[in-house]
């Protein structure tokens, strides 16, 4: 058994920026434990810019925005163990893990912080009808193969669902001299961001055909084609839309998982909407001393959100560890109502004595609409926006005046309004 | 010259190249793709039935009672997962609980022991989730499940290890047949062999039609299934049919022996017998009747679809012996359900058969009817990893996180007799992408194991072999 202050599993952005702040916040003995070889998680192979606009001021690629937080987990003494697998956190904060180097070791921690990220949804869970052939994937599937192996896919390709990654891909398949047929959407509306949408298919001349989906897949061997159809409001093909599209490969980009079997396995309650756990203003899952943060925690669509929650985790985790969260807590709940899907964190304290901020995201495109929050019965804002979508996420502050005037009965709601 | 040629590896053909391997002949197993079970093996529901289906006084009756009896037995031998979860047909009308009557004097006549026929607040008890519609089932307890193309995997490897060549990527394209020898002649050469065994499944009349045997008429019944998440996988514990009817035993809800949640199979006769694509109504169908049955069941928790063919025969009976047209050719055609439970057995038939027909036929005394467990880190404790990644440290890596599988047993996977060649073949091995997120992270990593074990470039790694190649060229 090794000791530690802290165990940060994940070594992603999430990761590095909550052990960065937990060692700035005075925590001696920290380590993050990384499946992969090198730190940095998925933005290694994010070779796209667009990163670190929010938080450094400046449009960085993926490997460069993991580089700046690399390289001061490197001034620290951050003990960092790379190509291991955690295979188990308990609720005592034992955690079990893997490695070629140390073989099977065993961590005590006074706190552990979840930074493990997400996983994409598969064909499976799409249940498109068809053959089995190669050529269907993941768009990050894809994306590695291309970025960090250097190897094409596929030649002729069609994406389902346009999600963020998926955005992405068709541009860097286009600009690897792929040609992408169309990128089909299920909604009638895109999940991902408008800047991906103008940069990577209107810059591209790449078709996006809203509420459309792909419902066969044929080919034996190799991917042959797909038959793509058109669907209604209650999201069923059209029968009459069919149309058959020769390709070679179906890249999926249909929705991002939280990978949340450790936390579950530790019995941390989660969240039926994000999927991921629990938490309060610091990111503290109903499991003492377990944290959470970035995209294990929630799908964010911006690096520079992970970042920042994880600098909460990381100093919740520091204030846990040295014993400074002793003050009275009094916990009320966070309440997405109309229009809104979730907030995070889904509850808070009223004692904090500081200002907090809520995020969250809205479960359909909203124009010229009010968010408004209300906080005991009384809307405490209410701010007019131009255009709420699912694909950017929101955030309100609730001050922490409002939050003193609060009784342990209370409410804090978030909705959408005319 | 080979004694004995077997054509299909499926799980007929590679139980009975084991099962022939004790024997001081030369034996090949021949598979046109590029793994054995990539045929009906494949993708079944994999239930060891008791035996009451099939018509009394046939070969198919007394094959699956006597195969299921022995599987218990051959999957110890085999380190096979194998668990004897018993069965239940349910009954949801008086009509129906008269025809559970006629399957049991059936299951009687045929030797199946230890039926019961029991109440509706009985089989409630037993199986809570099923629909409180219920009027009763009969209860089978010698039914069990077993993973087909594990069974067929580790028989393989028996096989090859006790001298028989396992030739892949071997299609019969044409035969001719001599007074001493039958002469196949394939994409792999031409092999010659005294005597071929007819294990092609879905194929098997073609093949029997080459080798001048028209009497076979093989039709491709297509089974589509879902397979759900093992979260899912507790809500039955037994095999739970519904009332067959004349195109099979209808779509069961069954536990796998992973742990995850099988329902299916539909029954749709095909005319293109390589035709394995699910589709929209197949699938529509699978939810609609594994719903009535336990209602609680829901595609939302699929992690995956998939298709099989069963080969049916005409008079929906195993046709195993010696064609009564070429004394050369055995046949081993019309194996549909209950064609895996009686796997034990028609290896031991067939193995009959070759002994008739083959002078001085010998027992080899250094024959193994075993296979050595392969390593599963994930079923392991904590001390046995730690024992196995300090005396070799490529088990310290995990591959797949889904289902915990590492570098080490991905190795073990190709170095094995007929051992994985592609995606596919390490994923039936050893698991590795069949989790949740179905080889998303992991598919890269063992593309790239395989071509370092296999000494080639990644992009010559196939999915399943043929032209499923997954990369293309290097990029720009």
């Amino acid at each position: 058994m090794i000791n530690y202050d802290l165990a940060v599993i994940g070594g992603g952005p999430a990761g590095m920026a909550a052990a960065l702040k937990a060692k700035e916040c005075g925590v001696e003995k920290i380590v993050i434990l990384e499946r992969a070889e090198t730190l940095g998680g998925i933005l290694e192979q994010c070779i796209h810019t667009g990163f670190g606009l929010h938080y450094f001021g400046e449009e960085l690629s993926g490997p460069e925005y993991a580089a700046k937080f690399i390289d001061l987990v490197k001034e620290t003494d951050i003990d960092v163990k790379v190509n291991t697998m955690v295979l188990s956190v308990s609720e005592d904060k034992t955690v079990t893990a893997v490695n070629t180097s140390d073989g099977l070791i065993k961590i005590q921690a006074k706190a552990v912080i979840l930074a493990m990220g997400c996983r994409e949804r598969p064909r499976g869970a799409l249940q498109i009808a068809g053959t089995r052939a190669s050529g269907i994937m993941t768009a990050g599937t894809a994306q590695k193969y291309v970025n960090i192996d250097g190897y094409m896919p596929g030649k002729k390709v069609v994406i389902l669902g346009s999600g963020d990654i998926g955005l992405i891909m068709a541009r860097r398949m286009t600009l690897e001299g792929a040609e992408v047929k169309v990128v089909c959407e299920l909604m009638p509306f895109s999940g991902g961001l408008t800047r991906n949408i103008v940069q990577c298919l209107n810059d591209f001349n790449i078709p996006l055909r809203l509420s459309t989906t792909v419902i066969e897949t044929h080919g034996k061997e190799r991917l042959e084609g797909v038959t793509i159809a058109q669907v209604d409001d209650k999201l069923c093909p059209i029968p009459g839309t069919e149309e058959y599209i020769e390709c070679d490969t179906l890249m999926l980009s249909v929705g991002l998982i939280p990978e949340n079997e450790l936390t579950k396995q530790a019995g941390i309650s989660l969240d039926r909407i994000t999927n991921g756990a629990i938490v309060n203003e610091m990111r503290e899952t109903d499991c003492d001393g377990i944290f959470a943060c970035g995209n294990v925690l929630q799908v964010h669509d911006l690096v520079d959100y992970v970042t920042l929650e994880s600098q909460i985790a990381g100093e919740g985790a520091a204030r846990y560890i040295l014993g400074k969260d002793s003050g009275e807590k009094v916990y009320i709940k966070t309440v997405p109502e109309n229009g809104v899907r979730y907030i995070v964190p889904q509850k808070v304290n009223i004692k904090s004595k500081e200002d907090i901020k809520l995020y969250f995201r809205v479960g359909a495109i909203y124009k010229n609409k009010k968010l408004t929050v209300e906080a005991g019965g009384k809307v405490i804002s209410s701010k007019k926006k131009v255009k709420l979508a699912p694909g950017e996420m929101e955030n309100v502050v609730i001050p922490s005046d409002v939050l003193a005037s609060l009784g342990g009965t209370d409410t804090i709601k978030v909705r959408v309004e005319d | 010259m080979y004694d004995v040629a077997i054509v299909g590896a499926g799980v007929t053909g590679a139980m009975t190249a084991r099962e022939l391997s004790k024997y001081n002949i030369k034996i090949a197993l021949l598979e046109k793709c590029n793994d054995v079970a990539m045929g009906s093996t494949k993708a079944n529901s994999g239930i060891v039935h008791a035996g009451f289906d099939a018509a009394e006084g046939s070969l198919m009756a007394k094959m699956n009672v006597k195969g299921c009896s022995m599987m218990a037995e051959t999957c110890k031998k085999l380190n096979v997962p194998y668990k004897n979860n018993g069965s239940l047909v349910v009954a949801f009308s008086e009509e129906e609980m008269k025809h559970l009557d006629t399957l049991f004097e059936r299951g009687v006549k045929n030797g199946v022991p230890d039926m019961k026929i029991i109440s509706k607040d009985e089989l409630l008890k037993m199986e809570p989730n099923l629909n409180p519609d219920v009027f009763g089932a009969l209860y089978a307890p010698t039914a069990g499940i077993v993973c087909p193309y594990e069974l067929t995997i580790a028989a393989a490897e028996c096989a090859v290890k006790n001298g028989v060549e396992f030739i892949r990527n071997c299609e019969v394209k044409s035969a001719k047949t001599d007074d001493e020898k039958i002469t196949l002649d394939t994409t792999q050469g031409e092999i010659e062999a005294k005597y071929v065994i007819n294990a092609a499944g879905v194929f098997a009349d073609d093949l029997a039609r080459m080798l001048g045997d028209d009497t076979l008429h093989i039709t491709a019944r297509k089974g589509e299934y879902f397979l759900l998440d093992k979260s899912v996988g507790n809500t039955v514990s037994h095999t739970i049919f519904q009332c067959p009817s004349k195109m099979g035993k209808g779509i069961l809800v069954a536990q796998t022996v992973d742990g995850n949640l099988l329902m299916g199979p539909t029954a749709e006769d095909i005319d293109d017998k390589s035709n394995v694509a699910t589709t929209n109504s197949g699938l529509d169908t699978v939810k609609k009747f594994a719903a009535k049955s336990v209602p609680s069941v829901s595609a939302r928790n699929a992690i995956t679809s998939f298709s099989g063919l069963r080969a049916h025969a005409d008079a929906h009976e195993f046709i195993l012996g010696v064609s009564e047209k070429n004394p050369r050719l055995i046949n081993a055609a019309g194996i549909e359900s209950p064609g895996l439970s009686s796997a034990p057995a028609i290896a031991e038939y067939l193995s009959d058969t070759v002994k008739s027909v083959l002078s001085d036929i010998k027992i080899k005394e250094n024959y193994d009817d075993t296979r050595k467990a392969p390593v599963r880190f994930r079923h392991m404790t904590d001390d046995e990893r730690a024992e196995l990644i300090k005396k070799n440290s490529s088990y310290g890596r995990i591959i797949c996180r889904c289902e915990t599988v590492t570098e080490g047993e991905i190795i073990d996977a190709i170095k094995a007799p007929a051992g994985a060649r592609d995606v596919d073949g390490v994923k039936r091995r050893t698991r590795a992408g069949m989790g949740r997120c179905q080889g998303g992270f992991c598919g890269s990593k063992v593309v790239e194991i395989l071509a370092r074990e296999l000494g080639c470039d990644i992009n010559e790694i196939t999915k399943f072999g043929g032209n499923s190649n997954i990369l293309f060229d290097k990029t720009k």
